[in-house]
């Protein structure tokens, strides 16, 4: 990798409003190639919406993002092209209610990529073999655990060939024996080299795979530093009381 | 039982004349109803639409078809177009006004349908990288089946009877011109001519509603 290789991702000076609430203040966050980078912060702090801002599900009111060099495009063809390559997983999972495991690994690759059926369908369970649910192509969502749909979520992502992946709250709405299995499957992604910013306070995953992490509060990033500085030595008040907080329990 | 059959006379003596005014009512609705849904479908995507200048186009154009009396479009089509230039026979004045006229409703029963959807499939689909158009067709509206369905088939009901209208204005030959040349020119009583009109409406909406029945089971079982 040269010098001149852009990050993986790019946020400069990015402002958010919701109406008269001021929600990302003067972002500037560089992801590099490869990188693992772990947001933390309080709820309401934004960490959603930056996530959300880098695929533009999130409009932004002010300064530039760019995915692997490129500005996001405006609504249209371009944008949903580099959607493509943002491989985004919800807290929700939101897997499509009326398509079957494999169904919803095998949309994007055969609707936006426009592989053939068999091709997309060996792809997509080879990914599901890889998250260990083989066993649940033929299966709606609703018939799967949590864990289940959320790695069915990864794979369906991974179908795209992702230059990076966005993780927003993966396991907060799993039940705890579950989060192990979702957990590995990332950490499996990151030793891989994937680029990833994950929303999570798993400190165990932030420990074990995250290069950076990223604290959050009121719209800001107050703080950027390695996983074992972070934890061990915040610098503001704001992330030891956070700290404080989630170390608790 | 004898007087029974001499009081339907004037039906019965121009059975002819009914079915072929029930076949061409028939052919207005299917037209109606066919362009009404694809009309009122694509209204329903723009309204929904990313774009705030098609957003506004939509829902321009529901506030207007949806707050006018039919009459009036009616008019609109029949004796307004030709004002400006655009001819066409009657009937398809008639299917148009129709068309612009239900595709208002039709928007909304569809509107509503799409919002009963999270709004979770719609960003996964984006997020996947589908286009607006594709996330609308293979993820949104494939699940807002099953709420759009009912409400949907109540607006085709009503079209078919507002068809009725239709025939008011001059399309002719259709089951309500029926009553004008059977009683207004040729002098025959209104009751039983009247209650022919009827039940030749009486045949296409009542089987729809079977149908609808039909499809609507057939939507909830699908997933
Ligand atoms: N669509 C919206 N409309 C209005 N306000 C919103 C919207 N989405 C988020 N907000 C507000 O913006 C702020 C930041 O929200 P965001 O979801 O980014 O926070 P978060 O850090 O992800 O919180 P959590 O940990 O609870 O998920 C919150 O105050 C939230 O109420
Ligand atoms: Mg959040």
């Amino acid at each position: 990798m040269t010098a001149t290789t852009p990050p993986m991702i790019r946020m400069a000076g990015v402002n958010k409003h919701f109406g008269s609430l001021h929600v990302l203040r003067d972002i500037d966050l560089e992801v590099d190639r490869g990188q693992v980078v772990v947001v933390l912060g309080p709820s309401g702090s934004g960490k959603s919406t930056l996530c959300r801002a880098i695929n533009r599900l999130e409009p932004i009111d002010g300064g530039t993002i760019e995915v692997d060099g490129t500005p996001l495009p405006a609504e249209g063809r371009a944008l949903a092209k580099l959607r493509a390559d943002v491989g985004m997983v919800f807290q929700q999972f939101n897997l499509f209610a009326h398509k079957t495991i494999a169904e919803n690994v095998m949309l994007g690759p055969v609707k936006v990529r426009r592989m053939g059926k068999q091709q997309a369908r060996d792809a997509a369970m080879t990914l599901l073999d890889r998250v260990g649910i083989t066993d649940q192509a033929g299966k709606y969502p609703a018939q799967l655990s949590g864990g289940q749909q959320q790695r069915a979520a990864i794979a369906r992502a991974l179908a795209m060939r992702p230059k990076v992946m966005l993780f927003d709250e993966p396991t907060s709405a799993l039940d705890p024996e579950m989060i192990s299995e979702v957990l590995e499957v990332m950490v499996g992604l990151a030793e891989e080299g994937m680029t990833m910013l994950v929303i999570t306070h798993e400190m165990g995953f932030a420990r074990r795979a995250a290069h950076r992490v990223v604290f959050m509060s009121d719209g800001e990033i107050i703080e950027d530093a390695a996983p074992q500085t972070f934890f061990t030595t915040p610098r503001s008040d704001r992330a030891k009381d956070f700290l404080g907080k989630i170390l608790a329990h | 039982m004898l007087g029974l059959i001499d009081y339907f006379e004037p039906v019965t003596d121009n059975i002819g004349l009914f079915a072929d005014a029930f076949l061409v009512t028939l052919e207005i609705c299917l037209y109606g109803a066919t362009g009404s849904l694809l009309l009122g479908t694509l209204i329903a995507a723009c309204r929904v639409s990313p774009l705030p200048p098609l957003q506004r186009v939509g829902s321009a154009w529901v506030t207007v078809f949806r707050n006018c009396p039919l009459t009036i479009v009616l008019f609109f089509c029949a004796f307004g177009l030709p004002e400006i230039g655009i001819n066409a026979p009657f009937f398809w004045f008639g299917i148009i006004g129709l068309v612009l006229y239900t595709s208002a409703f039709a928007c909304e029963a569809v509107r509503s349908g799409i919002n009963s959807v999270s709004a979770g499939q719609a960003e996964a689909a984006r997020a996947v990288g589908l286009t607006f158009i594709q996330s609308l067709g293979t993820v949104v509206l494939p699940q807002a089946m099953r709420t759009v369905v009912p409400p949907l088939g109540s607006v085709i009901i009503a079209m078919i009877k507002n068809s009725a209208i239709v025939g008011a204005v001059g399309v002719g030959g259709d089951l309500f011109s029926t009553y004008g040349t059977l009683v207004s020119a040729r002098g025959l009583p209104i009751i039983p001519v009247l209650l022919g009109v009827a039940a030749g409406y009486l045949l296409i909406t009542i089987p729809g509603g079977i149908l609808l029945g039909v499809l609507e089971r057939r939507v909830a079982v699908a997933r």
